[in-house]
């Protein structure tokens, strides 16, 4: 039975506009074209190795972990961005993801990354992909959220899973603001040794990118 | 005007007062039906005061509110680290439920729930998993789940019949509800 098959999916008619929109402090639900392509990337291992570098969201934790059977690793990178930037370290960034990412080369089957790399500067940025392509296996999955708007208040955005075609956007306080948008270009010059498999352009104005490590 | 209350009359043969009833020991609910305490979950509480380290073993559910450093035991009942709890250990139990702060990795056989202003800083073994909102939680999450088993046949009711080998199972019909 395919991964995707196990899922209760509620699936949206249409892509790319807000399915459902709910108050302000729930936050918005779009609907995620990358998602569904990022789960059935994991579709071939048993008991799939998930990182994850935002902070722990229960839905989304009983979603990859009851109903797909991940293990979930949360690393919660953007509070470690936060610190950094609040105590003025923003050049230590870089040495503190190779001490932060412990797990072994090729050991993750899939990353998600969501936005994070908004918010970095250049050297961090370039630190996290390097870090990210060194674990993600052969096969493996990354999926990355980029966003083309000015940038405005200083706010992180949680993901949260309501089903594999749908996400809530709900906003908290940030430092630092993200840093601008990132060329194309840019960005896969950053994860160089992956290449895209899926990239989407949403309605809202974010780009949802699925990048493969080539086996 | 003022009536004499008959009920109160010393006279013999009239049936004698009822003596008032000492005081209940501490601790006896003298009206209570026996056996009405052992009724109630029993749940120990260690308090905001108490530090322990050590191993921690237990066969009743419990309730820190102190701190701990180093293993806690507790199979088949419920371990509630209270707001002021403060835990430096490894944690097996059958069911955790944090409002305080765990820095340690948590096994539970049944569901480990992390509340409002929790914290675990660890990994968690559990096949069920809550995380409030205002939760924190950074580690691993294993919930040992693996592809959902086909649902198996009904066993025949004739003996002599044999029972269908594991792999035929596995590939009977779908799953219900699917």
């Amino acid at each position: 039975m395919g991964l995707l098959d196990r899922l209760s999916s509620r699936r949206s008619e249409t892509a790319a506009v807000p399915v459902v929109s709910r108050a302000t402090n729930d936050g918005p639900v779009f609907s995620t074209k990358a998602l569904p392509r990022f789960l059935a990337a994991l579709t071939t291992r048993e008991v799939p190795v998930l990182l994850d570098v935002g902070p722990v969201v229960g839905t989304n934790v009983s979603f990859f972990g009851e109903h797909l059977g991940c293990k979930i690793l949360v690393l919660d990178l953007f509070a470690d961005w936060d610190r950094h930037v609040r105590e003025g370290k923003v050049e230590a960034f870089p040495a503190f993801l190779n001490e932060r990412l412990t797990q072994a080369g090729g050991s993750i089957d899939g990353v998600l990354c969501w936005d994070l790399l908004d918010y970095l500067d250049r050297p961090s940025a370039t630190a996290l992909a390097a870090e990210l392509t060194r674990v993600l296996r052969e096969g493996g999955a990354l999926l990355g959220f980029f966003s083309t708007a000015k940038p405005d208040a200083a706010h992180y955005t949680k993901y949260v899973i309501v089903d594999d075609t749908s996400l809530r956007y709900r906003s908290y306080a940030a430092a630092r603001g993200r840093q601008g948008a990132l060329p194309n270009r840019d960005i896969q010059r950053l994860f160089g040794d992956l290449r895209v498999a899926d990239s989407y352009l949403l309605k809202n104005n974010i780009r949802e990118m699925l990048f493969r490590k080539p086996a | 005007m003022w009536k004499r209350d008959e009920t109160v009359r010393p006279a013999s043969g009239q049936p004698a007062m009822p003596q008032p009833q000492a005081p209940a020991a501490p601790g006896v609910q003298g009206s209570r039906p026996e056996g009405t305490n052992r009724m109630e979950r029993d749940i120990v509480n260690i308090g905001k005061s108490v530090v322990i380290k050590g191993e921690l073993n237990g066969s009743e559910d419990l309730t820190i509110e102190g701190q701990v450093e180093g293993t806690i035991q507790l199979k088949d009942h419920v371990l509630t680290i209270g707001p002021n709890g403060r835990i430096k250990a490894q944690v097996f139990a059958k069911a955790v439920i944090v409002l305080g702060e765990v820095h340690g990795n948590v096994t539970a056989s049944e569901k480990v729930d992390i509340r409002d202003n929790g914290s675990v800083d660890g990994d968690i073994v559990s096949p069920r998993m809550a995380i409030a909102e205002g939760a924190h939680f950074r580690g691993s999450v294993d919930m040992q789940r693996k592809a959902a088993p086909a649902a198996q046949p009904a066993k025949p009711a004739v003996a002599q019949s044999p029972a269908p080998a594991p792999a035929a199972q596995a590939a009977a019909g779908p799953r219900a509800g699917a």
